[in-house]
């Protein structure tokens, strides 16, 4: 082997102008090449990128990547030799064995297949409000405020126990953080605002518990500070991503009539849509890992210390393991996605995300036969491709009252 | 065709629940998968490797007997 492979020297910025469902054109050009290109960092640092789903998979699996905060650059902005500080402790998204396990493992019984089914009534409540809402104020309205942002927010929210009345600010905060369009200050303002708002949160449930997550897991030996550090994976993880999903996959249906008039035909259809919408949209669209030793990868070999970044939209768009993958087939019959990631990092919370998508996509599109965009589609605001989950800014809908 | 789990493994994703809900469930405390059939019935086979092959944390581990083709 040893085949002088692709180079990929930018992270591409934007999406083809009419496809913003597409991963960015130059990361499929990447992939036509072969799974695994060179990319060069800012400050002119090697590394690599992996657009095929084979490898991407193999990389989530292998203990031989880190995903330790402290070893990871910047996909765009160059630090220069600016040190990053390891993850703060609860945050164990970034971290590695065993220190990941010791977070994960209080929680894992706290997001099983059976708890989150049984949470499907609430959802149901919470989806009919939002749409009776939605009803009552009549079109035209921003499908994200009125409906994709509130579902998950008062889902992650009741589960982990923070007060309806601090939702609003809660979500705004988590909000600047995750849009990837704000300044670096206001950054560090939203960030530190939200670990104060936080740290007060674990005080109170510590002094006074009650029924929720956070709640019970004053009880294990986690410390305040690592309880802090979970609630903000947490909630920030519930947040985001899910309701991104919801906007962004309601745009999607709309660009695709046949798919959602299937949708609302066929009840039956809602558990296989929500996973075609996760592999087709992939929200989290790319992670990073270090490698630790030196690893023979795709013909080359990736250096102890090289830092990959792994595409997933391009893995679940890869025509090598999905049939005709960049059709939208809500009956698609492949499973395997990597939308929730693979490895002792895949998304601890995805059988919540699922049960929330499954209820509020149908009862969406049923509630509202005539539902369509309010805007034509190429003047829907998108995300820009900073931000780590991608999404809508605002879905201008209206429908036929 | 015989399943064993290494819970140690096991990160509590849920994934082989969802791909074969008959022959897995999670400990309602720790999350972590119980194999509620370890010799499954042949009808659930596709599902069952659907699941090992599914499972983030190759947690589940299928053996064969020399009897059956599983």
């Amino acid at each position: 082997m040893g085949e002088s492979p692709h180079a990929v020297t930018t992270m591409p910025t934007a999406r083809r102008p009419g496809c913003p469902f597409d991963p960015p054109a130059e990361l499929v050009e990447a992939r036509r090449h072969g799974p695994i290109s060179r990319y060069t960092f800012p400050g002119n640092r090697p590394g690599w990128l992996i657009t095929g789903y084979d490898l991407v998979r193999s990389v989530l699996a292998d203990s031989r990547f880190s995903s330790r905060k402290e070893l990871m650059l910047h996909p765009t902005i160059d630090y220069g030799d600016i040190q990053i500080p390891p993850a703060p402790p609860g945050e164990f998204l970034l971290m590695d064995e065993p220190q990941h396990s010791r977070y994960r493992k209080p929680l894992m019984g706290k997001f099983t297949v059976r708890r989150m089914r049984l949470l499907t009534d609430r959802v149901e409540q919470i989806t009919a409000e939002h749409l009776d809402a939605m009803a009552k104020a009549g079109p035209p309205t921003d499908l994200v405020t009125a409906f994709a942002r509130p579902i998950p927010a008062i889902m992650i929210c009741e589960l982990l126990g923070v007060p309806y009345e601090d939702r609003g600010s809660f979500q705004e905060q988590v909000d600047s953080f995750m849009n990837g369009e704000t300044s670096d200050e206001d950054l560090i303002a939203a960030y530190t605002a939200t670990q104060d708002y936080l740290a007060g949160l674990v005080a109170s449930k510590r002094a006074n518990p009650t029924d929720d997550v956070l709640s019970d897991l004053t009880d294990s030996e986690l410390t305040d500070e690592e309880l802090k550090g979970i609630a903000l994976i947490l909630l920030a993880a519930g947040l985001d991503t899910t309701a991104n999903m919801l906007a962004l996959g309601t745009f999607a249906l709309l660009r695709n009539p046949e798919q959602l008039a299937a949708l609302r035909a066929d009840p039956a259809l809602a558990d296989r849509a929500v996973e075609e919408l996760l592999r087709y949209l992939s929200v989290a669209k790319t992670f990073m890992r270090t490698a630790l030793e030196d690893v023979e990868l795709g013909g080359q070999t990736i250096r102890a210390g090289s830092r990959v970044i792994l595409s997933y939209h391009t893995a679940n768009r890869d025509p090598e393991r999905f049939t005709e993958p960049d059709v939208l087939d809500l009956s698609r019959q492949e499973g395997g996605h990597l939308a929730f990631g693979h490895g002792i990092h895949q998304c601890l919370g995805q059988q919540l995300a699922r049960v929330e998508m499954r209820v509020a996509f149908p009862a969406l599109v049923n509630r509202f036969p005539t539902l369509r965009l309010a805007v034509p589609p190429e003047e829907v605001a998108l995300r820009p491709e900073t931000a780590d989950i991608y999404g809508v800014k605002s879905l201008p809908v209206t429908w036929d009252a | 065709m015989r399943i064993t789990v290494d819970t140690e493994r096991c990160i509590g994703s849920g994934m082989c629940v969802l791909t074969a809900g008959e022959v897995f469930d999670q400990g309602q405390d720790d999350g972590k998968t119980v194999v509620l059939q370890p010799e499954p019935p042949p009808e659930t086979w596709g599902s069952v490797r659907e699941a090992v092959d599914l499972c983030p944390a190759a947690a589940i581990v299928l053996s064969t007997d020399r009897r059956s083709p599983g």
